[in-house]
């Protein structure tokens, strides 16, 4: 093909730095902002573009309090038993609905994409979640959630990509369906696996909703609490989290809450990053 | 497998079976079963409720907002991504615009409030440069650009993934041929790419079609109260405000089921035309 245009050329590469300083821009606010010492955000009316004088002061005080500090754990917590939990259940499923000749396999199918179609619905769920006398337990933030359809999916079809002559060889060999799992298919599929597990701990790490509806607010996960103070505006100072008489502005202890919460997904998300088109996309082909 | 077949049937059919306290006075004290059926009380109550109405136009209103607003978004994006020769140049790009799919609305939206906010970094940046400020967080009638602004800077990139993937796809063939027959870049594009990624971009609108009523529970629901419920009301905050805040609790299942159903029918009928347009659409 003919090389492009040098006008063309020039097109995209401004359409792609203006992308780049749209996703950017807001994140280097966020982590300048909290890191800014008390006078230089109210000279600059609340935000910074570049602290000059950058100091932890906003981090330490937010941490003192012990709020943050415990949602943090709470949401640690959840999201590792979650994700692991989920992981689990999803992936036996998938084998299951992986495998050819397993009893009842088309119907089990269709009666989990059909969820997909019709969810159940707000009121129903939340009632159903109450009657199973799950609230005020951390379980309500698992359990309701534990298995995502488009996942499931995902991981299905990456089962069904292993070659079956691999399955014959190992029932030769007198394996049975768990060593199968285990020691054939889950080792040939850890791309899968592993985006299937981000996209759990992503979605346990973000959720604030349930947390709302289903706990107290001393239970509370990260982002509710974020939700809270940063969102619903109320300052961290008057929830007793520091000392009245010595708190810096509340911008930057709000921004420093806000980048301990978007912290773990920028740290794990380099690592994961290579995998997300294979398997997402092995999962969207094959539904 | 048992597991996985217990949460499906607990929480999804059990919680579906539990749609039938749209047909009932709920009453707490005697939980789902033992309350009273009302018969469709509940669903009379509701197309006589002037809000519902409300909260179903501002729900098609977004809906329709996103669709003509966001869907190309990706789709162009993609092209944009696809039609780069360096291949380190647009994998540093595609991983920075899946970036912000994996934060949470609340951070996203504390993001925007911060950007856009009377004392943000654009008013003062407005204000530095002698210009007047714009109040656009908590502003009813910039809510709509708002919502959508939000929508593509958080899943646009992410979007672009399927696309990039139909478009991986195009046979090169096809562009030789159609070059060598004399076809610029722009009828190529027309006639050799359009057509080529067609099935998925019918596939995802389908998808989105069903999905329409469900314009960001969570991003609507953080932001209800800043531009009140007139502008941020949709469907969805309106059963939650009504059942889980309010306490009524069949009334809002009813609004509920509504809702699902007709999700379920703009489905069927979506895929319908997609299969008399010879689409494969969703399933057969």
């Amino acid at each position: 093909m003919e090389k492009p245009k040098p006008v063309t050329q020039v097109a995209k590469a401004l359409a792609i730095v203006t992308i780049l300083v749209m996703v950017f821009v807001p994140f280097l606010v966020i982590i300048s902002t909290s890191f800014a010492s008390n006078r230089e955000v109210i000279a600059n009316g609340g935000w910074v573009l570049w602290p000059t004088h950058p100091t932890l002061r906003a981090y330490e005080q937010v941490f003192e309090g012990g709020i943050v500090t415990k949602a943090l754990g709470v949401s640690a917590a959840v999201t590792i038993i979650g994700t692991l939990a989920s992981l689990a259940c999803t992936t036996f499923l998938a084998y299951a609905l992986s495998r050819p000749k397993v009893y009842g396999g088309k119907p089990i199918l269709l009666v989990v994409l059909f969820t997909f179609l019709f969810p159940p619905g707000m009121i129903p769920a939340f009632l159903l979640v109450k009657g199973m006398g799950m609230l005020e337990s951390y379980s309500a933030l698992i359990v309701p959630v534990l298995i995502n359809v488009f996942n499931l999916v995902v991981l299905r079809g990456f089962f069904q990509g292993v070659p079956e002559e691999l399955y014959e060889a190992a029932r030769l060999d007198g394996a049975n369906d768990w060593q199968i799992l285990w020691r054939v298919v889950l080792p040939l599929s850890k791309a899968a696996l592993a985006v299937v597990g981000l996209f759990y701990a992503v979605s346990y790490w973000n959720a604030w909703f349930h947390a709302s509806i289903y706990l107290e607010s001393d239970h509370w996960p990260l982002q509710q609490v974020l939700r809270t103070y940063v969102m619903g505006g109320s300052q961290i100072a008057d929830t007793g989290l520091s000392d009245a008489s010595n708190v810096s502005a509340p911008q930057t202890m709000q921004m420093a809450v806000l980048v301990i919460a978007t912290v773990p997904i920028l740290i794990v998300y380099p690592f994961l990053q290579k995998y997300f088109t294979k398997g997402v996309l092995t999962g969207a082909i094959k539904s | 497998m048992v597991p996985g077949v217990a949460y499906f049937l607990v929480f999804h059919y059990g919680a579906f079976i539990g749609n039938a306290v749209a047909f009932k006075e709920y009453v707490p004290f005697d939980g789902l079963w033992a309350s009273p059926w009302v018969g469709f009380e509940n669903f009379d109550r509701m197309f006589g409720d002037p809000d519902f109405w409300h909260a179903t136009w501002n729900t098609l209103f977004l809906a329709v907002l996103q669709l003509v607003f966001f869907f190309p978004v990706p789709l162009g994006l993609a092209l944009l991504l696809h039609s780069l020769t360096s291949d380190l140049t647009r994998r540093f790009v595609q991983s920075v615009v899946y970036l912000p799919h994996f934060l949470s609305w609340v951070i996203v939206v504390a993001l925007f409030q911060q950007v856009l906010a009377d004392t943000g970094l654009l008013n003062s940046v407005l204000g530095q440069a002698g210009l007047h400020s714009v109040d656009i967080i908590g502003n009813p009638d910039a809510y709509p650009a708002l919502v959508v602004a939000q929508v593509v800077w958080k899943d646009a990139g992410w979007g672009t993934i399927i696309f990039l993937a139909a478009l991986m796809q195009v046979d090169e063939q096809q562009y030789e041929a159609a070059a060598i027959d004399g076809a610029g870049p722009w009828r190529r594009f027309w006639h050799v790419t359009l057509p080529s990624i067609r099935p998925v971009v019918i596939l995802l609108l389908i998808m989105r079609l069903g999905d329409i009523l469900s314009v960001g529970f969570e991003q609507m629901l953080l932001q209800r109260q800043s531009v009140g419920p007139e502008a941020g009301e949709v469907l969805d905050t309106f059963v939650f405000w009504q059942g889980i805040v309010g306490g009524d609790t069949g009334y809002a299942a009813a609004a509920g089921l509504f809702k699902g159903v007709v999700g379920a029918i703009l489905v069927f009928a979506a895929n319908k035309v997609a299969h008399r347009l010879g689409e494969q659409g969703v399933y057969k």
